[in-house]
């Protein structure tokens, strides 16, 4: 069983915003949810889906990057070459 | 109280390209955002793939710091928020990562050998780089660079098993060296190497400190940290397990706010890379001449003692620089590169590269023919090093000699200025009569003055005596 | 040598969130053939959304590797169609620019998540369209608008360019009104990608035949069990007879893992959706954050505002099972089953060339009809074992049940697109 708590710490970790009413549904929907996954649980050991290929490489030569103007394009408010983001400090 | 220290290392590898992206890593003459592409601007649909030659790179510093390459490596994702991680994951390695174990040596306090031996090697993706803008609670913002981002890097991780700020200093410019040695890594990169350190007090908390961007800043760094927490023992305060950041131009560290602390990376393989397979490669790595086995050769070969070898090879370009200028005469050569020239190089903070060999070698032979005395000797490498500094065309030692008159005489030429000396300093040449110790070096010290360094000074000690005797 | 063509048609079933009115095309083996791009696969100079409000005007400044490949085919790409968000759902209800209808039947959905273009095909408005398939994503739309959809094997086509749902299932592929269409469209996005490096350097594919005589065809007693329509069971029992009046060999068989087997798809697919959606945080490309917030709250609010009640629950749910303490018990055993599946799949095809049954359990749902998120996972179950096996799949269009189409899916071995091709053409021929 997940609790509200739970469902709201997750969503600090995931930096999904949740609102409060959504909380409830949620942790509801969850909840019948992780029961279906819970037939996992006879599954006999952990991980392991082994994976067909190994050492896929590409050769250490430089290939154009994009113009300057491309990298800028989507992202909004730009300053002297940056691409603006929130503070962090 | 007994100092734990571990350090985990991040240096870039120096691939032409970025470790998923063709991207060109030669970055820092350049504007922002520059070199950058979908992959490692990290936009929706882009996919990576892996660059050969980081690999190889990696396996290279796995194969001298004699780490185990398993059988199996992967990369995976570390999931975190940050402006400066445009997929909001970093591709890293976790569980099975490139290498594992391994050691350095290092010079012990106690004088020989002492090892430290490392915990793992992995591969992982540089973040790009922020500019924090903006000034009051409102009106911060951050601005990104991504020309860093998705550039190669090892992680290095030791053992909990340095004792000292000394230590860790001897350690990671072992590490350095070793790095350089195998052309993986060029320390003339701003920020290619990155250090996270943590310490502890034996039986108090371990303490993470991050951002200890240059390699010279970790002696400090870890010295403020043991003082505080040494501090906050001795004032029975509580040590927190915590992380904290060394803030380089204050020289000390602060602590993190807690909220960053509330980190679940959610780890998990990166379904767009295959694993790796590569610990068959190994064998056929051929090693360069490392460090040690350079600091050995330069003993027997040129026949230099253990200090200067140690010195002489801790430094790639400074031990070129030394085999460059040794061939003839190893004996001048060392003291003079190690203990002199060194010095002054550090106190211009100039690097070695810049140091004219030609210059360099001649006025070594001057010295070595006893032409001028090392006074002046030392007189013609500021010279030379401060007119390499201004631009402007260095002189040849010959010629600053004959220019200044540095070449060093016989000692009768100097009668003459010894006994004008002598004439000037009734109450000194008086003090030497009546045996006062200190008045030789005295009337020494003014006809080295007068000479300006020309002169042996026992030369000149001999002089005044005969002269004092008449 | 370039062409232009015009294309100035109603869209009535809201297939299309962005149309190409005028539009260049090269000579080719598509050429001048109009096509319909899945909006999660990147248009240089086309916006490219997701059927999210969160890449509502992000416009790429590259192409995916497939959409190169049509290019440079002749193929005329006339836009791009309306999806769930991100490839999440089954109906193409959860797409931020409204549902798309079912040409059949506008007040059914058209399934999903490549809903759009498979109401672009079904109702003529192109010949052709591709879809992707992390779970069944173009065979469930396929089987609802009575179309051909195939999913190719995991690493045939680039996903280069493809905007990830879940990286280690999906797959790019054809939807058209029939087979030949199909495989033709298929032929041309096919290859290696040396910019995808799950993809394969394998032959082109070899030229569509028919060919069913002697297959043995396995029917895994797993497909008709409990929450299959006994009219969508009978359908396809029915169309299965027809193949082996066609001349295959029909072998009953079973496939245990089906009891995880969604459980581990939607574990897997959640946790690396998680993940992947974390990059869509407005700062390089979408809805610009507000710079005034830390960036932990900014990115909060921007990911609320932008993205749709599903996509939440899945970024949520997956955070979860990858998040320290159930790891083990949700992402780490859901491996564990997708091997399981892997290990029926490889079995099974020691005694069989072709595995059929039912792609879907049902006809389209009404619109509206299913709003309980588990109830929507479970129609998944009869597609989702082929993603995580990653062996081909396609639906093939077997009858009608309620008046609705029912599709017939084939599964085939590893890089067997053609044999479940020739197969599938047998079948539409046999049945005309």
């Amino acid at each position: 069983m997940v609790s509200k708590e739970d469902v709201a710490h997750i969503a600090t970790i995931a930096d999904i915003g949740v609102d409060e009413s959504e909380l409830e549904l949620f942790t509801g929907q969850f909840n019948a949810i992780l029961e279906y996954f819970g037939i996992l649980d006879s599954v006999e050991g952990m991980g392991g889906a082994t994976r067909s290929r190994s050492n896929v490489f590409r050769d250490d030569v430089v290939v154009p990057s994009l113009p300057h103007e491309e990298i800028l394009k989507n992202s909004t408010d730009p300053e002297d070459g940056f691409i603006r983001a929130p503070r962090v400090i | 109280m007994t100092v734990i220290i571990g350090l985990e290392i991040h240096c870039q590898l120096n691939t032409n390209t970025k470790l998923f992206c063709g991207c060109s890593t030669d970055y820092r003459d350049d504007g922002p955002n520059t070199h950058v592409c979908p992959v490692c601007l990290g936009l929706p649909g882009s996919l990576p793939v892996l660059n050969r030659q980081a690999v190889v790179y990696a396996l290279r510093v796995a194969k001298a710091l004699h780490c185990e390459v398993p059988e199996f490596s992967e990369f995976a994702r570390k999931n975190y928020f940050y402006p400066d991680l445009p997929k909001a994951f970093q591709i890293t390695q976790y569980d099975k990562p490139l290498a594992l174990g391994g050691y350095i040596e290092i010079e012990a306090e106690a004088g020989g050998e002492k090892r430290i031996n490392l915990t793992r090697i992995h591969m992982e993706e540089d973040p790009g780089r922020l500019v924090h803008k903006g000034s009051g609670d409102r009106g911060r913002y951050t601005l990104v660079d991504y020309n860093r981002s998705g550039v190669p890097l090892i992680e290095i991780v030791t053992e909990p098993e340095l004792s000292s700020p000394k230590e860790a200093r001897r350690f990671l410019n072992k590490l350095r060296a070793t790095l350089e040695y195998l052309g993986i890594y060029d320390s003339e990169r701003e920020g290619s190497l990155r250090v996270d350190a943590n310490i502890s007090i034996k039986g108090y908390e371990r303490v993470e400190v991050k951002n200890i961007t240059s390699y010279k800043g970790v002696e400090k760094a870890l010295t403020f940290e043991i003082t505080r927490q040494k501090g906050m023992i001795r004032r029975n305060a509580q040590i927190v397990r915590e992380t904290r950041h060394y803030q380089e131009a204050r020289g000390v560290t602060t602590s993190a706010r807690s909220k960053e602390m509330e980190h679940d990376y959610r780890y998990f393989p990166e379904p767009d890379l295959a694993p790796l397979q590569v610990s068959s490669w190994v064998e056929e790595i051929e090693l360069p001449e490392l460090p040690d086995t350079r600091r050995d050769r330069f003993m027997q070969q040129y026949g230099i003692s253990l200090n200067h070898a140690r010195t002489l090879t801790g430094d790639l370009r400074l031990a070129e620089f030394f085999e460059e200028v040794a061939s003839g005469i190893p004996e001048v050569a060392a003291p003079w590169t190690a203990d002199i020239l060194l010095g002054e190089l550090n106190y211009r903070d100039m690097p070695i590269s810049k140091v004219p060999v030609p210059h360099f070698n001649a006025l070594l032979e001057e010295v070595k023919k006893g032409t001028i005395t090392d006074t002046s000797a030392v007189e013609i490498l500021r010279l030379l090093l401060n007119q390499v500094m201004e631009g402007s065309t260095p002189e040849m030692p010959g010629a600053v000699i004959a220019r200044l008159g540095l070449s060093k005489e016989e000692g009768g030429a100097f009668r003459e200025i010894v006994a004008s000396v002598l004439a000037e300093n009734g109450p000194a040449v008086a003090d030497q009569r009546a045996g006062k110790a200190g008045a030789i070096n005295f009337l020494v010290g003014q006809v080295m003055k007068a000479t300006r360094g020309r002169a042996d000074p026992k030369e000149i000690a001999r002089i005044i005596e005969d002269l004092l005797k008449e | 040598m370039g062409s232009k063509m015009s294309f100035d048609k109603p869209d009535p079933d809201n297939a299309f969130i962005t149309l190409c009115r005028e539009i260049d095309y090269q000579e080719g083996p598509l050429s001048g053939i109009p096509i319909a791009i899945k909006d999660n696969i990147s248009t240089a100079g086309i916006q490219t959304t997701c059927g999210s409000k969160i890449l509502k005007g992000y416009i790429p400044p590259y192409d995916a590797h497939v959409i190169t490949l049509i290019r440079s085919a002749g193929g005329a790409i006339v836009g791009k169609t309306n999806m769930d968000e991100f490839g999440m759902g089954t109906t193409t209800e959860s797409s931020a620019f409204g549902p798309t209808t079912n040409p059949v039947d506008p007040t059914r959905v058209p399934g999903g998540s490549s809903g759009g273009s498979a109401a672009a095909v079904a109702s003529g408005l192109v010949r052709m369209a591709l879809g992707t398939d992390t779970g069944g994503s173009i065979r469930c739309p396929a089987s609802f608008c009575g179309i051909v959809g195939l999913k190719p094997t995991y690493g045939r086509v680039s996903r280069y360019g493809l905007i990830a749902y879940a990286n280690s299932l999906e797959q790019i592929g054809p939807l058209a009104r029939n087979v030949r269409d199909c495989a033709l469209l298929y032929s041309c996005i096919a290859g290696y990608d040396p910019r995808d490096g799950t993809s394969l350097d394998l032959p082109a594919p070899t030229p569509l035949r028919s060919e069913i005589q002697g297959k043995r065809i396995g029917v895994p007693a797993e497909f008709f069990g409990e929450g299959v329509d006994p009219a969508v069971a009978s359908v396809v029992q029915s169309g299965i007879q027809r193949l082996e009046e066609l001349g295959a060999v029909i072998v009953p068989c079973s496939m245990p893992s089906m009891r995880y087997a969604l459980a581990a798809y939607y574990v897997t697919s959640m946790s690396e959706a998680s993940s992947n959606l974390g990059r869509y945080d407005g700062v390089r490309y979408g809805q610009a954050p507000d710079t005034v917030r830390s960036w932990h709250d900014a990115y909060s609010e921007i990911r609320r505002a932008g993205f749709g009640e599903e996509v939440r629950r899945r970024i949520l749910l997956g955070s979860f099972a990858l998040s320290a303490g159930y790891q083990g018990k949700y992402y780490a055993k859901a491996q564990a089953a997708r091997q399981m599946v892997r290990d029926d799949f490889e079995r099974l095809f020691e005694s069989v060339d072709i595995i059929a049954g039912p792609t879907m359990p049902t006809v389209a749902f009404r619109l509206g009809e299913t709003s309980d998120p588990l109830s929507m996972y479970l129609a998944d179950i009869l597609t989702v074992p082929a993603n995580l096996a990653g062996v081909p799949a396609l639906s093939v269009p077997c009858g009608t049940a309620h008046g609705m189409p029912v599709g017939l899916q084939l599964i085939g071995r590893h890089f067997a697109e053609d044999e479940i091709l020739a197969a599938a053409l047998a079948f539409e021929e046999g049945s005309a």
